[in-house]
């Protein structure tokens, strides 16, 4: 395309290029090094599509079922690429439909850029047709949005969001373009951004309470390391890794942290939380000191704050400000990089040795084994546990595809039995609890991860709120392996109901299609597993399918995800069974 | 008055806080601003907001009563906002207040003897306007002091009264100007790395 040669980086500061708003966009897009687009387009957002019809062949769009695909998915290519995730809507319900995807990716640090289209300037509150008030409807779950009203102010509005929406604690931004913005003509010039005087996103490292944290670690008789996704975010795994080896300490690791620490490392002790393993949540309130790294003391991971490691001086290494001391109170909280911190932070640790400390993990893990995981992996009777499918699939894989979750005992089942190998391997919605992420959340990973194996894991009631998204996957032959495992119940919200509210199914259980002939519909491969005998080869079967295939397997209806810590009790009480 | 985000480690004592912010003056901000405080369903009290001595930026000030806790992470969340400068958390002694309050009263009450003209003096207030129906009087103090006088002519009959939010300067030796370079020239931009970017830093 003659036009993007004129804008190549080197020669955009000298030549001006007379454009409209809507080519200015694409130029941006691209001047921002995007090559994937996630959208849906609309009458407000036309004159954008029209100019995306001429950059084909440098930026691929992928056209979604629904914009809260497109969120998804863009979250998806976000997470596994290390790029920002970019998605298109038109005004109104285009908008709107982004809301969901937008909280999410707010909640779990998700850099995205979602350009939305808007109704002409002039037209603005006039309850115009498609009108939404959509910036002040995205304002509580944005890092920051902005309405562009003048062309001239595309290249810039775009250059601040993808700056914002990567840098520090990355997030959504959202750019609201009227429509006279997009027919506007300017000349276009695109100069990166690299700095907002009201915005500061690397805190400096504080030397004093590096010093303070390092005296705490090399003092303790038994640290304990929780990193989250914040290592991943900083690339700090190595450096987790090294101090964790320096000092001899545990690490468990939050939801979102899985995947930065390798599984099969003496020191790795398991997953916390309301389901994870049964030592990292008990020994919470056993530690001296806990060093928490990149994660953010959820109320899923601390249960009843009154209760949690009270006993334990506690360093907070984080790089939002407003999270130290938010919810557990710190004795050093250092605000800044993960990464940085601990490469200031090593050279001052001692070696030590803490085997007898770890050892205590590993009695658990045995207890954990004998009353929960051997049951689990094993079942004695003839139903197909979740467990023993994700054991499979982690085995099959070595643990290396990059597993995409929905929301719920799977999610929880996925997380606790595959083995993650690889950083940024596991997608899932951690924070906002959205069902439906996976299927479109597996497309963009796997277009932004093309040589790995990606895999949707969903139970039957997630995978029906964006079901639509197998129109998408079938359209662009995006080749992800799709297990939906189905206990015909919202399994869930049914184990609480059967734990918590004396087992009144109150309207959880499920009465479903049969998902093989609607993967048929859409031209997808697919089969049915309803037994044990049939699962190894269905598994392998998926596995060596080079196109898109859907694997439902019908597993046991009343299965419960254990342990688990109940709701607002201490970690201390979690339960085996 | 916020129940439901307590932290029960934190004392639980209300007191009045004064947040100052300064922001870029963008239009919408206000709004993101006030989330963070409706969303913990935390009343603002007062809340004025003007442009700063430094052109292109605004001045927020904000009166919550409230716990310490919550004071110090909404100041928190304020300082998150990508268009806010600073946010400062004040306690009452920290820092220098005034509100303004206007009282528009009938001209009459003027004309038999000099009791509201003593009423003005004495509360060291003052005359803004004469119109041929009423008389509109100024004063400026604490909110405590604007309501006295308002009680005090309001048994004469006042027509209408409007009392601003608070404005506040604080106790410290900083300078508008001065904290905004230092903002500008500190390297917190991007991140300092010999040893790569992050995740999200290498395009």
């Amino acid at each position: 395309m003659s036009t993007l040669e004129k804008t190549s980086k080197t020669e955009s500061k000298h030549k001006l290029l007379r454009v409209n708003g809507s080519e200015a966009v694409i130029l941006s897009l691209l001047e921002e090094k995007v090559d994937t687009i996630f959208g849906y387009p609309g009458g407000a957002i036309m004159p954008i599509y029209d100019a995306l019809y001429n950059y084909q062949d440098q930026l691929n769009h992928i056209l979604v079922r629904h914009e809260q695909g497109a969120v998804h998915a863009a979250q998806g290519y976000a997470r596994v690429s290390g790029k920002v995730g970019v998605c298109f809507a038109t005004s109104g319900p285009g908008a709107t439909n982004l809301i969901t995807g937008i909280a999410d990716a707010q909640i779990d640090s998700t850099p995205l850029v979602c350009i939305t289209g808007q109704v002409p300037a002039h037209l603005l509150g006039t309850d115009a047709f498609q009108e939404t008030d959509v910036l002040g409807i995205s304002m509580p779950v944005t890092k920051w949005n902005y309405q562009v009203t003048k062309a001239e102010e595309i290249p810039e509005a775009i250059a601040k969001a993808f700056y914002i929406a990567k840098t520090g604690r990355p997030g959504p931004v959202l750019i609201d373009i009227t429509k006279n913005a997009q027919f506007g003509e300017i000349d276009f010039k695109y100069s990166p951004c690299e700095k907002i005087r009201s915005y500061h996103p690397y805190p400096s490292n504080n030397s004093n309470q590096i010093e303070e944290a390092a005296e705490l670690i090399n003092n303790a008789k038994k640290p304990y390391i929780l990193a989250g996704h914040g290592v991943l975010i900083s690339c700090a795994e190595k450096e987790l890794q090294d101090l964790s080896e320096k000092a001899d300490i545990p690490v468990a690791l939050t939801l979102l942290g899985l995947s930065c620490f390798p599984p099969d490392h003496k020191n790795y002790v398991g997953y916390l939380g309301m389901h994870g393993n049964y030592g990292p949540n008990i020994k919470t309130n056993e530690c001296d000191v806990l060093i928490a790294i990149g994660m953010r003391f959820d109320d899923r991971v601390t249960g009843d704050l009154s209760k949690y490691a009270k006993q334990a001086k506690v360093i907070h290494i984080e790089i939002d400000p407003s999270e130290i001391d938010k919810n557990v109170k710190t004795t050093v909280g250092i605000n800044a990089d993960a990464r940085q911190t601990l490469e200031a932070l090593l050279p001052l640790i001692k070696k030590n040795n803490h085997t007898q400390w770890i050892n205590e993990f590993n009695e658990c893990e045995k207890i954990e084994y004998e009353k929960v995981v051997k049951d689990q992996v094993n079942p004695k009777t003839d139903k197909v546990f979740m467990a023993e499918v994700i054991k499979k699939i982690s085995d099959k894989t070595k643990g290396e595809s990059v597993i995409v979750t929905d929301v719920g005992q799977h999610q929880m089942i996925a997380a606790r039995y595959y083995q993650f190998r690889k950083p940024n391997h596991l997608l899932t919605s951690g924070g906002l609890g959205t069902m439906g992420f996976a299927l479109p959340c597996s497309m963009g990973a796997q277009l932004g991860a093309k040589d790995q194996q990606v895999i949707a894991i969903a139970g039957d009631g997630g995978i029906q709120m964006t079901l639509q998204e197998l129109g998408t996957i079938s359209q662009y032959n995006i080749p992800v392996k799709i297990v939906i495992l189905n206990n015909h119940f919202l399994g869930m919200v049914r184990q609480w109901q059967q734990l918590f509210f004396d087992k009144r199914y109150s309207f959880t259980e499920m009465t479903n299609p049969d998902f093989p002939k609607i993967a048929e519909g859409f031209g997808i491969d697919n089969e049915k597993v309803s037994e044990r005998g049939g699962l190894d080869k269905a598994i392998d079967k998926m596995l060596a399918s080079s196109g898109p295939y859907l694997l439902e397997v019908e597993v046991e209806k009343e299965d419960n995800v254990f342990p688990m810590v109940p709701s607002g009790e201490s970690v201390t009480n979690i339960r085996l069974d | 008055m916020s129940d439901i985000y307590q932290d029960s480690h934190e004392s639980t004592l209300r007191k009045r806080y004064t947040i100052s912010v300064l922001s870029e003056d963008r239009p919408g901000l206000l709004n993101r601003v006030t989330i963070i405080f409706s969303r913990i369903k935390l009343n603002i009290e007062s809340i004025n907001v003007s442009t700063s001595e430094v052109p292109g930026v605004s001045r927020y000030t904000l009166v919550v009563n409230t716990t310490k806790d919550i004071a110090e992470k909404v100041t928190k969340q304020l300082r998150k906002l990508v268009e806010v400068l600073g946010a400062f958390l004040y306690e009452e002694d920290e820092i220098y207040y005034q509100e303004i309050a206007l009282y528009k009263v009938p001209t009459k009450i003027f004309l038999h003897g000099n009791k509201i003209e003593n009423l003005v003096r004495a509360n060291n207030a003052r005359i803004l306007v004469i119109e041929e129906d009423y008389i509109v009087i100024e004063k400026t103090g604490h909110k405590h002091e604007t309501q006295q006088l308002f009680n005090l002519l309001n048994e004469y009959g006042v027509l209408e009264f409007v009392r601003s939010g608070r404005v506040a300067i604080s106790k410290s030796k900083r300078q508008t100007q001065k904290y905004l370079d230092e903002l500008e020239n500190s390297e917190t931009h991007i991140l300092n790395s010999s040893n790569g970017q992050d995740k999200y830093g290498k395009n």
